[in-house]
């Protein structure tokens, strides 16, 4: 086996795994902060139930997030020291200002959040959730703009002596926009995230009858935060892309499978791929379309996969630059795929209320829990097409990801750290899921005692 | 600032940030271990748990900045410790991880064996880190096999050698003690006689390995040879603190013990990072071949960048820190309606 190979497989895992529990983190605590604060503002106690329970569910997914991410922080010397001397200069500097600044924030003040119900005054204690909103949020940009710099480097010089990779601008390095549109598209994930969460648990229980003041309120404000979070991320997304054929075209190219440079070039809805997944079978083409996505700007004639590669070939050395285009082609369309739905589910889901209670609602209803599905699915394939659309470069431009890795690493050594990081995130996911079903089936009563006894049936703990 | 003087503070920052990790994840660590043994009922156990509740996660986060500042001050130094030391990191993480999800999914469920299974976990969470950072320092400064190309030639058995084991043990001893120590002073009632006690056993094992580590540490290492008697001042006063600290231990006055053993963690990592300077890893294959502050840092422009960006954020960090202590400073009773964990 491939200790490359192997360390792509494992970093793979352990980001697929992080990032599926961060834009749950990232989107809901907004949504416990509101509930707090209208609490706060009216005294209503509803929203403080509001904030307890979506609160409970918050943690549970958080501390996921939290041990998971520190892999990330460590992986990048275990697996690819190479790639850390040669732009460590550089891409430590926002590791160390995202630990600095957004994860003491928000893991100091989630401490005194869920402690602090009666130590600290009702405004002081809201105020904590915001500053734990604040620096988890702090902390998405500044590990995107980490990641930014990978997809398009810039700030930077390589230093003659030393061979590597040096930060000249550090302005540069935090208003690169390739790193903001990054940002700009993960926050409102976050949010449609979150929404989609609190519409499918909202829909469980609105479906059964229960608790129906407190679900259909939740349900109300997800629909609301669900159709801006998830037409914002497509907005986002749209830009973003405009952006990537600019600085990245081969990862524009490899997602729509266009091979020559044509104009208008045309739009392929479905494609089948050889095994190499670099070479395409079949297509169903809608003539000139491609050049209508990049709508408003007319970007003229698109530059096809065949041609980029021969002018890498020209600019880098001979080598092979086209990334597995089959895979990027169906990441895109699924992650966009998923978010067309997430934008139509959730104008729905807005429309809902207007409609005649019960019988139509829970008619509706019966979809959402499902739907909690499509922003994992969305999450996961978007972040599939953007490291693997950037391949064979670890750095744009600047680094391969073949050259990256520690030279003393040895495959057997990789192959046992994949295996054991596998088998503990399967067992935690599984607890995670558990306790989380759980507790969203329960209801209100779990939010305020710790544990759902399970000597009680389910049915029973909700009252 | 010159340029040695920008390497020389973010080597000084650096070793601050893990004096704080041992510091406080100490104490953490210690009451992770002692939670199996030491809580004989669920409440009780959980009211072990709720001492460190809103605290663990924020100490934790010192770990991953001194990670997070290693890497953009000396790249090369993140680089070769990392890939170097994998197998221990890869332990160390998997503790980590285990034990903060322990600690978030044990008391959701009520079924006795869920709640036993997770505290074992919070317990091999916090008893393999700890060790394993241990072993790691102790290696640090005794020297690891690196090569011309700033390379580690080793594996995980070359780390444990008779005084990289010690380290680990002598570590583990004294997280024992300031993890009972810091029980002593926030629980109430019962528990807190009984806690008190058992800090008092501790102290002889934690005290005789400190002080095997420290002369170890003398004569193991190149400490003497490059320093000479002076050296000695840093190690002995770790002794003296920790000798203060049973003192104060026999005599009931719990806040001094405390204070004294941490003094005494804190003094250790003292004499390692002086032992350490201006080396960061030293290198027992070729002197030549270790990498110091000058042949492993970023350029001067970011570590002036991040200066400014430390200097801004770390009064910060640690005032809210610091408030975060005084909110939850009551002790805390087995009281089932007062338990958050």
């Amino acid at each position: 086996m491939d200790p490359i190979l192997l360390s792509r497989w494992q970093f793979a895992l352990t980001t697929i795994y992080h990032f599926f529990f961060v834009p749950l983190t990232l989107g809901l605590v907004w949504f416990v902060a509101i509930a707090e604060t209208i609490y706060v503002r009216t005294g209503q106690q509803l929203y403080k139930q509001m904030a307890r329970f979506w609160g409970k569910l918050f943690l549970i997914n958080f501390a996921m997030g939290v041990v998971t991410g520190i892999v990330q922080e460590f992986q990048f010397g275990m697996n690819w020291s190479t790639y850390s001397r040669y732009v460590g200069d550089i891409f430590g500097a926002p590791l160390a200002i995202e630990g600095l600044l957004a994860f003491f924030l928000e893991s100091t003040f989630l401490g005194i959040w869920i402690f602090g119900w009666d130590r600290l005054s009702k405004g002081l204690h809201a105020a904590t959730i915001w500053l734990v909103a604040l620096g988890s949020n702090l902390s998405a940009l500044f590990i995107l703009l980490a990641n930014g710099f990978m997809q398009h480097p810039v700030g930077y010089r390589i230093n003659p002596a030393s061979g590597r990779a040096e930060l000249v601008d550090f302005g540069a390095l935090v208003t690169n926009p390739r790193g903001w549109l990054l940002f700009l598209h993960t926050i409102p994930a976050g949010l449609a995230t979150a929404a989609f969460f609190v519409l499918g648990i909202s829909a469980y229980h609105l479906v059964r009858r229960q608790q129906l003041e407190f679900f259909k309120k939740s349900f109300q404000i997800a629909a609301i935060i669900g159709l801006i979070g998830s037409v914002a991320v497509g907005v986002a997304g749209h830009f973003q892309g405009i952006y990537l054929l600019e600085v990245q075209p081969m990862a524009a190219a490899a997602s729509e499978a266009h091979w020559e440079t044509v104009y208008p070039a045309p739009f392929k809805v479905v494609a089948l791929f050889d095994l190499t997944g670099k070479r395409e079978i079949w297509s169903l083409q809608i003539p000139y379309a491609l050049n209508w996505l990049y709508l408003p700007k007319d970007v003229g004639a698109i530059p096809g996969i065949n041609q980029i590669q021969a002018e890498y070939v020209a600019r880098y050395g001979p080598g092979d630059y086209v990334p597995l285009v089959a895979l990027d082609f169906w990441m895109f369309r699924i992650m966009v795929g998923a978010g067309l739905l997430m934008i139509a589910l959730a104008a729905y889901a807005l429309y809902l209320p207007l409609s005649k209670w019960p019988e139509r609602w829970t008619r509706g209803l019966r979809w959402m829990g499902w739907a909690i599905a499509l922003p994992y699915i969305a999450n996961t394939s978007g972040w599939i097409l953007t490291e693997t659309g950037r391949q064979p470069w670890i750095v744009h431009g600047l680094l391969r990801t073949e050259e990256a890795l520690s030279p003393t690493l040895g495959a057997g050594t990789v192959l046992f750290s994949l295996i054991g990081f596998a088998l503990v995130y399967a067992a935690l996911m599984a607890a995670d899921v558990y306790l989380l079903v759980r507790y969203a089936r329960a209801g209100l009563a779990a939010a305020e005692q710790e544990a759902v006894d399970p000597a009680l049936p389910v049915a029973r703990a909700q009252r | 600032m010159s340029t040695e003087l920008l390497q020389t503070l973010w080597f000084v920052l650096i070793a601050l940030l893990w004096i704080g990790f041992f510091f406080l994840e100490g104490f953490d660590f210690g009451v992770g271990m002692l939670l199996p043994f030491l809580g004989k009922r669920d409440e009780e156990r959980r009211a072990f748990i709720n001492t460190i509740g809103p605290h663990w996660d924020g100490n934790e986060v010192w770990l991953i900045v001194a990670g997070g500042a290693t890497f953009a001050a000396f790249p090369d130094w993140y680089a070769t410790l990392f890939s170097g030391f994998y197998p221990a990191l890869f332990l160390l993480l998997l503790g980590l991880i285990v034990r903060g999800a322990a600690f978030e999914f044990r008391s959701k469920d009520a079924h006795p064996r869920w709640r036993s299974l997770w505290d074992w976990c919070i317990f091999a969470g916090s008893l393999l880190p700890a060790l394993l950072l241990g072993v790691a320092f102790a290696n640090l400064v005794r020297g690891v096999p690196i090569d011309a190309d700033k390379n580690y030639t080793g594996n995980l058995l070359t780390l444990l050698n008779f005084y990289g084991l010690l380290g680990g043990v002598a570590t583990v001893a004294l997280f024992l003690l300031h993890g009972a120590n810091f029980l002593s002073l926030k629980l109430a009632g019962d528990l807190h006689g009984r806690t008190r006690r058992l800090a008092r056993r501790l102290w002889p094992v934690a005290f005789a390995l400190v002080t095997i580590l420290m002369v170890a540490t003398c004569f193991l290492t190149d400490l003497y040879s490059r320093l000479g008697l002076a050296s000695g001042v840093i190690p002995l006063s770790a002794v003296v603190a920790l000798l203060l600290a049973g003192s104060f231990l026999g005599r009931g006055r719990e806040g001094w013990a405390f204070a004294m053993a941490g003094l005494a963690i804190i003094l250790i990592l003292v004499t390692f990072f002086v032992t350490l300077f201006p080396r960061v890893m030293i290198s027992s294959t070729n002197p030549d071949y270790s990498l110091t502050i000058y042949n492993a840092s970023s350029s001067p422009y970011t570590l002036r960048v991040m200066s400014l960006v430390a200097l801004i954020l770390v009064p910060i960090v640690l005032a809210y820190q610091f408030w975060s202590y005084r909110i939850f400073r009551q002790r805390i009773k087995a009281d089932p309606r007062s338990l958050t964990y």
